[in-house]
């Protein structure tokens, strides 16, 4: 069951330049949350900002009724979204779409940019099945790697820059260890790596879910604006995503 | 003298509650518990909102603009956010007249409140069998023909741009479709009264307007426009002074009753198009913003009529 409701804000977190990450408690027991599962965040007092923004679940602690969303500042909505402080209400819709299967004994989860946000949850998720994943993390350089040490005690984190900075030199697709042996791969971030990470998977026959990040207006599959071409057709990412059996996107394992 | 108080409070209070008020309307022969409905392609099939909302408190719903044959709809991007409002370019995404009359109704027909089909077509043909088959559908009292789409035989050229095929199509549906057949108006034409009276001329038996304004957007980073289509259709608050402004126009012109829509967002949204003329309103884009929207406008026309003595909701529609 989806909800509409008042969050408060119980911590905020600055996370470099580009990305913060806040905290939200509810003063009633959270609903069963799916990892990959979004949430749908009024961006209040922005004169630009109409439609309601998107986010991912970061995660979810259902002993203290709180959720944490991490988000990369890329315009006005996150931009206002990231005036906000510790005791102000923020109106949620959740909780959305449909996550991740859990599939897997020795997965591998690539993140990059802000598609690092629903891996950490993806990541506890499994370690509550007895599972402990490969965290691969990737970006441009340090500073657009939202670094969370909270990713290390639920499996083996690996990094990896394209100058550098930080991990392993180069994409996350040529890391030394993104080709060990994996029986599942999870992937979320930039659609170039999402496709070079789902072309791989295709290729060694690893089954390999991605987590797409279209526009979106109403986040419930009502408006039909944020679909993706599939085998079977035009489906929401909303609601039938946001996370997809790669095989079972048309086009996207296209080179194009 | 603080108990008198309290009990002179709790007298008011229980006369305020007493004062019942009305605020049922009648769109041609259909009675509607209240004039808050939901427009077509913004509340899917009621479904996607019965988590947030008891849809029975609805007027009424109409469903997804429905064509003769299952349509994919224009590729992605589809919709952009412009200044108070946003763009869209779905391009009559839905499953075929078939599939809703089999998997579709079954599933809606008992909700407690009127559901109306947006019916669409690319010809004459394909609007009057789709009108055909939701006749049939006994829990379905009426449908909104969307002549905003383009006419394929005609060259692509809107159905509802031009009032002699407006009237055309309103004609040929008319012959098919027995119940309340309500003609959704384009607002992308010079005279909207004319194509108001063209339709009412041709057996409507009401008008709702307005439909999306074509617009456009361009992603300057990215020198191309946001919509896969280029253009694409306004929707949300930007439109509602146009949405007025043709809804008092219109309602001055036709006999048949006048829904009017376009940019509400609040009770007094909805009470700016009754007064200008509406008998009934639908809510779009808003329901993207806070899908619990409509009920409280539902509740806040209450509250109005209230604080403004009203006991019909009937009488302030049209004083302008
Ligand atoms: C299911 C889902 C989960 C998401 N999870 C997260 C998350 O956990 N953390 C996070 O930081 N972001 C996440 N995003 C992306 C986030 O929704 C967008 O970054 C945000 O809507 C941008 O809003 P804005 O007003 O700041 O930017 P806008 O002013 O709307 O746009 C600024 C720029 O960002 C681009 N942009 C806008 N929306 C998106 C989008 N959906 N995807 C890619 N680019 C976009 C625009 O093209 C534009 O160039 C998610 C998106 C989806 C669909
Ligand atoms: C995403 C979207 C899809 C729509 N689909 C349809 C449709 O299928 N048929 C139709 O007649 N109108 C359609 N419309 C138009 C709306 O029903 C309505 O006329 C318009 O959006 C103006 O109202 P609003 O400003 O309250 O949204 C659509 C609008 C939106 C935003
Ligand atoms: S965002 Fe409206 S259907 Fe997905």
């Amino acid at each position: 069951m989806k909800h509409i409701t008042d969050f408060t804000i119980v911590c905020r977190e600055q996370l470099g330049k580009h990305y913060f990450a806040l905290t939200l408690r509810h003063p009633d027991l959270l609903p069963p949350i799916a990892a990959g599962q979004f949430v749908e965040v009024e961006v209040r007092n922005c004169r630009e900002v109409m439609l309601r923004r998107p986010i991912s679940i970061h995660d979810v602690d259902s002993s203290a009724n709180t959720l944490t969303l991490l988000v990369q500042i890329v315009g006005n909505g996150t931009r206002q979204l990231a005036t906000l402080n510790e005791g102000d209400t923020l109106n949620l819709i959740y909780p959305l779409g449909h996550g991740f299967s859990l599939l897997g004994n020795n997965p591998l989860l690539v993140g990059g940019g802000a598609g690092i946000a629903p891996l950490l949850y993806l990541a506890k998720c499994y370690n509550d099945r007895g599972v402990r994943p490969t965290i691969l993390l990737g970006g441009r350089t340090k500073e657009l790697i939202p670094v969370r040490e909270a990713f290390e005690p639920y499996g083996k984190v690996l990094y990896s820059t394209e100058d550098g900075s930080l991990g392993e030199k180069g994409l996350v697709t040529q890391h030394s260890l993104f080709f060990a042996p994996y029986d599942h791969i999870c992937t979320c971030g930039p659609t170039p790596m999402m496709k070079a990470v789902g072309r791989y998977a295709v290729e060694k026959g690893i089954p390999c879910e991605v987590s797409l990040e279209n526009m979106m207006a109403c986040g419930i599959g009502a408006c039909l604006c944020c679909v993706t071409d599939t085998v079977d057709g035009h489906k929401c990412v909303c609601k039938e995503g946001p996370v997809f059996d790669v095989t079972k996107l048309a086009d996207f394992l296209e080179n194009k | 003298m603080n108990r008198a108080h309290t009990k002179k409070v709790t007298l008011l209070v229980l006369i305020f509650n007493l004062t019942v008020v009305n605020l049922s309307t009648k769109i041609h022969n259909i009675t509607l518990k209240n004039p808050v409905m939901t427009a077509s392609g913004t509340f899917g099939y009621g479904e996607e909102f019965a988590d947030f909302i008891d849809l029975s408190r609805l007027g009424g719903i109409i469903v997804k603009g429905t064509t003769g044959e299952r349509r994919q709809g224009n590729p992605y991007p589809r919709m952009a956010e412009t200044p108070s409002g946003m763009l869209n370019a779905v391009g009559l995404q839905n499953v075929g007249v078939e599939t809703f009359c089999r998997e579709v109704y079954p599933r809606i027909k008992d909700i407690d409140t009127k559901i109306f089909v947006n019916v669409s077509g690319s010809s004459i043909e394909e609007y009057c069998h789709v009108a055909e088959m939701i006749d049939e559908l006994d829990n379905i009292p009426g449908i909104e023909l969307n002549i905003s789409c383009p006419n394929v035989k005609k060259g692509g050229m809107g159905f509802g741009t031009n009032p002699d095929m407006a009237a055309q199509v309103v004609r040929a549906v008319r012959q098919v479709y027995h119940k309340t057949l309500i003609v959704k108006l384009t607002p992308n034409v010079t005279s909207v009264v004319d194509i108001a009276k063209a339709v009412e001329q041709a057996g409507a038996d009401s008008v709702s307007l307005i439909n999306t304004l074509l617009g456009m957007a361009i992603d300057v980073e990215r020198q191309r426009p946001y919509l896969s289509t280029i253009t694409g259709g306004l929707s949300g608050p930007c439109v509602k002074p146009v949405a007025v402004r043709m809804v008092w126009q219109v309602a001055h012109a036709v006999q048949i009753p006048v829904v009017g829509l376009g940019g509400i967002s609040t009770a007094a949204d909805a009470l700016e198009f009754l007064m200008a003329g509406a008998k009934a309103i639908e809510v779009g884009t808003a329901n993207f913003l806070d899908p619990t929207v409509t009920v409280k406008i539902v509740e806040g026309l209450e509250d109005y009529c209230q604080r403004h003595h009203i006991d019909d909701i009937n009488d302030i529609i049209g004083i302008i």
